[in-house]
This record gives structure tokens, sequence and C-alpha cells, in this order.
């Protein structure tokens, strides 16, 4: 057995849980004022209160709200590929790839029902070998 | 503390690749430029703030001074991404204001790495096209299309945008391009990530400009005649939105720094009677109408599609040709604005001038997030 075979996969961003039965994106919410985030910070960037964030578990589905169709991106980047911003149910944001649609503006309305599907890194792995989880998102309607 | 402050003399190099020019001789060129232009020289410099981006590590300031003559003055290097020329100008604005000094020179200087700007933090492996991409042209066609999906704002309305300002740039010889470039062709060019196509996408060149800053008592000692009064200086950092900066942010900022502005001045938005806007991508500028009050929410393409902020227009943007063909050398892009106004505001600006223009704003935001408003008069 190689290395390579023994190393668990990685989450590819900080946020991305892998410890549970599923992978899940890992919210933080403040208890002084209710602002939402998926970064870690000192105090909560929108009261400044400390001691005040709680982690939780983010939903799956949510809202498109703004895109690009990347047809150029940095040297190496497969292209096309759908660049979403997308406001899940508890109004967290996040930033994904945006499968399973044609890459059309037509086919793109914003406020479109989306959910949240985890998976590998596009193949991506480190200099240790190690494979990585991503999250996207889909169409859920 | 200085009761007004003014620019005496400000000057630009044409913005352009200069493989050959180091920082420092790039900024020394257009400080000499800007100090001929005041009529003062290296000896009435009493402190220097340089902005630069890719030029901060090293000292670009000193290096500046070396070029024009080591005098031994305070030099201060600024790096604050697209708001870098701005933030330097306001530096040296503080400086006088406070009383300290009489004669301040400002200096923005770039030199700028091949290929496409962005960001995105790194784990174990590269992020870009992973989740989404966090290129520039792509971060500012999302935030386009945030506009257009709450207002109805077309790809044409954004593409009218680049029309307008590489029109306005075939009067402008100090812009890279003088090139007009009609609606077919702008929405027809590549595209790079859509709505923004190649021509709807700012010039990576190099560049410098300079201005130097003067007090009350030194401008009435040299002679108002072509003085240029600072009547607000707003530097603004991004304000908590609960989408920034997952979705960079670039309306709350810039928001900010103009309200603060107006209010510096004591103007409406009404009064102001040319803008020079930071256009890095065609769908921003729409998005800064709103933001710097030019317009009502909304209302931005209404503006681009009536002609509004084109040359004979009520407010004209980017008479310059803009970031998208005058060229955006980050460092420099700060003041290079400021000197587009000063030329309206003196009544130099030749095929392009903006007849009768009193009042001049210029604004610069940068993702980080740092957004500066300057509001200007002539003396
Ligand atoms: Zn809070």
């Amino acid at each position: 057995m190689t290395q390579t075979d023994t190393l668990a996969p990685r989450p590819a961003l900080p946020w991305i849980r892998l410890d549970g039965p599923e992978p899940f994106v890992e919210g933080r919410l403040c208890r002084a004022c209710g602002a939402r985030t998926a970064a870690t910070h000192l105090a909560c960037p929108a009261c400044g209160a400390r001691d005040s964030i709680e982690t939780y578990r983010a939903p799956t589905t949510g809202k498109l709200l703004a895109y690009s169709i990347v047809r150029r991106s940095y040297p190496g980047v497969p292209v096309p590929f759908i660049s979403a911003i997308v406001d899940l149910d508890d109004g967290l944001t996040l930033k994904g790839n945006l499968i399973n649609v044609a890459a059309e503006p037509q086919a793109l309305p914003v406020g479109m029902p989306v959910r949240m599907v985890f998976g590998d890194a596009l193949g991506r792995t480190d200099k240790d070998g190690a494979s990585y989880v991503a999250f996207f998102f889909e169409p859920s309607a | 503390m200085s009761e007004n402050v003014y620019i005496l003399g400000i000057d630009m190099l044409k913005f352009g690749k200069y493989p050959d020019r180091t920082f420092a001789q790039l900024g020394g060129e257009a400080a000499l430029l800007a100090l001929d232009d005041a009529g003062l020289g290296v000896h009435d410099v009493q402190a220097m703030y340089c902005g630069s981006v890719f030029g901060a590590y090293d000292m670009t300031g000193q290096a500046i001074m070396r070029e024009i003559g080591q005098t031994g003055i305070p030099v201060t290097n600024i790096s604050n991404a697209c708001a870098t020329g701005a933030s330097a100008f306001r530096e040296a604005w503080i400086a006088v204001k406070s009383g300290l000094y009489d004669v301040v020179l400002a200096v923005g200087v770039e030199k700028m790495p091949r290929g496409m700007l962005g960001a995105g933090h790194e784990t174990g492996i590269s992020l870009e096209g992973l989740f989404g991409s966090a290129s520039m042209p792509a971060v500012f066609a999302e935030s386009g299309m945030e506009h257009a999906g709450k207002y109805g704002t077309t790809f044409e309305q954004f593409a009218k945008v680049s029309v307008k300002n590489h029109h306005h740039s075939t009067m402008n010889p100090k812009a890279v391009y003088q090139k007009e470039t009609p609606l077919e062709e702008v929405m027809g060019s590549e595209m790079i990530a859509y709505p923004n196509t190649k021509l709807m996408c700012s010039v990576n060149v190099d560049g410098s400009a300079a201005a130097v800053v003067v007090s009350e008592k030194k401008a009435r000692e040299l002679g108002l005649t072509r003085a240029i009064r600072v009547l607000a200086s707003a530097l603004a950092s991004d304000p908590w939105n609960p989408r920034n900066p997952i979705m960079p942010d670039v309306n709350g900022c810039t928001q900010l720094a103009a309200k603060s502005a107006y209010e510096q001045a004591g103007i409406d938005p009404l009064d102001v009677s040319l803008v020079e806007l930071h256009d890095c991508f065609a769908t921003a500028e729409l998005l800064h109408y709103e933001n710097l009050q030019l317009c009502g929410l909304g209302e931005a393409g209404r503006l681009i599609d009536e002609g509004v902020t084109a040359l004979g227009g009520r407010v004209p943007v980017n008479v310059s040709g803009g970031l998208l063909s005058k060229g955006h050398p980050l460092g420099a892009t700060g003041i290079a604005n400021m000197y587009e106004v000063a030329l309206h505001l003196r009544g130099e600006a030749g095929a392009r001038q903006v007849p009768g223009a009193k009042i001049g704003l210029t604004h610069v935001v940068g993702l980080g997030t740092a957004s500066a408003v300057h509001l200007f008069e002539k003396a």
C-alpha cells in the first residue's frame, strides 16, 4: 500500500467539516447581533462583541444571488465554469461552482433555488498526494 | 492648521509599457513635471508620500528622491490596493491641513506584472475554478450581475460604458489607447467572465502621476491663478456586509467615502461637473453612479442609455478614457484621476474639455477594501 492510499481526504476550505457522517459547512453565528460568517475572527466583525460566536451546521439549500460565466481564468484552469454567489437559507453567503446547468445567462435566473453538494475537489491533490473535498451548487428545482 | 489646501502642480506620464524604466525613474519624472507645473523645485518640498502597490516593499519613495534630489525630508511609502495613489495624496493633504508643512509632494507609480490579477486564499491546493473564480474580471462581473438581478441592468448597458470611455480616450494623448470601439466590437470581443468581455476590462499598464500639495499661505504667496482647492478628502474601509468578503463589496465602502466627501464640502451631488471614477471593469462603473449619488438606486442603466455620463451630458464620467482605456497602473491611478479633473477645472483639457467645469470628483476603490473620494474646485 502506498502512502497516498492511506491519506484521508482533506477539506478544501477551512469551514468544510469532514468529521461527521456527511461533509458539511460549519458556519459561525454571533449571539449578540445575529451576524453569520464562514471564516473565524477574533471578535464579531459586525458588532465587535467578543466571546459571542457559536458554530452551527449550515443548511444545504439557498438561492442564486449573482454569477459570472468564466471563460478565461488563470493559466491551466479549465474553463468554462460558472462562478456563483449563493445566499443559503439561513443568510450565510458562500461562493462556489454552479454545476449541472448550462453555462448560458438564460439558464441562470437570479433567485434560482440551488442546493449544495459535496464531492472530490476536481482531482486536485497537494504535495503530499492527498485529495480534497469541496462543495458545489446545483439547481434544486 | 491650514484653512484650505491646494494642488499647485500636478502631472502624469502617458500610461503604457515602460520595460526599460525603473519605478524610481517613472515616479521621479512625474514628480519633476508636477514641480515644474507648480513653479517649485525639490528644495521647496518638505515631505513626500509615495504610493505604489508592487513597489511598496522596495522603498520606492526614497529611490525617487535619489532621482530628483536627496534633501533628507521625511518620505513615507504607501500601499492600499487600487486606492494607493489617492491614499498617498490624502496623506499629503493631511500633512498640509494639519499645519505641519506648507509644501508636500504626493507621487503614485506602478509597474504592473503581466497577466490577470486576482486573489485567492490557498489551502493545500489551488482554489481557482473550484470555488468559483477569484479573478478580478469574474469578481466584478458578479457585482454587476447582482445589480442586473435587482434592477434588470443588461449586458448591453454594461458594454456601453466601454464604448463611451474608449470614445473619450480618443481625445486624450496620455491614454494608452486612442481607439473607438463600437458596441458590436465591445460585445463581440473575447468573453473573459460574463458579462465582462476583454474590451470591458481595464488595461494593465505602467505609469506615474504626481501632485504638489500646498497650504493656504503658500498658495497665496505663489499665486492662485492655476491652483485647485481641495474641497474634500475622504477615505473609507469596508463596513460590515454579511456577504463580504466571500463576495467582495465595493459598494458600501464607496458609499461611505462619498457621503463623507459631500458632507465635508457642503455640496450636493448634483453640483458635480465631472467625475473620474474607478471603472476597473465596465460592470463597476454603473454601480458607482449610484454609490456616488449621481443618480438614484437602479437608475444607472438609464444614465448610460441616455448619455448623461458622456462628454456633453449632465455629468460626464471618465472623460480621460477611464481605467478601461487610459489604463490602470494601480498606484498611479488615483493621482492620475486628479490630474484629469485639474485639467478641466483649469480649462486646459483641449478637445475633451467639459465646458464650464466648476467642481470635479475623483474616486477609487481597491478590494480588501479601501475607497477614496476627493472633491476639487478651481481656486
Ligand atoms: Zn455580532
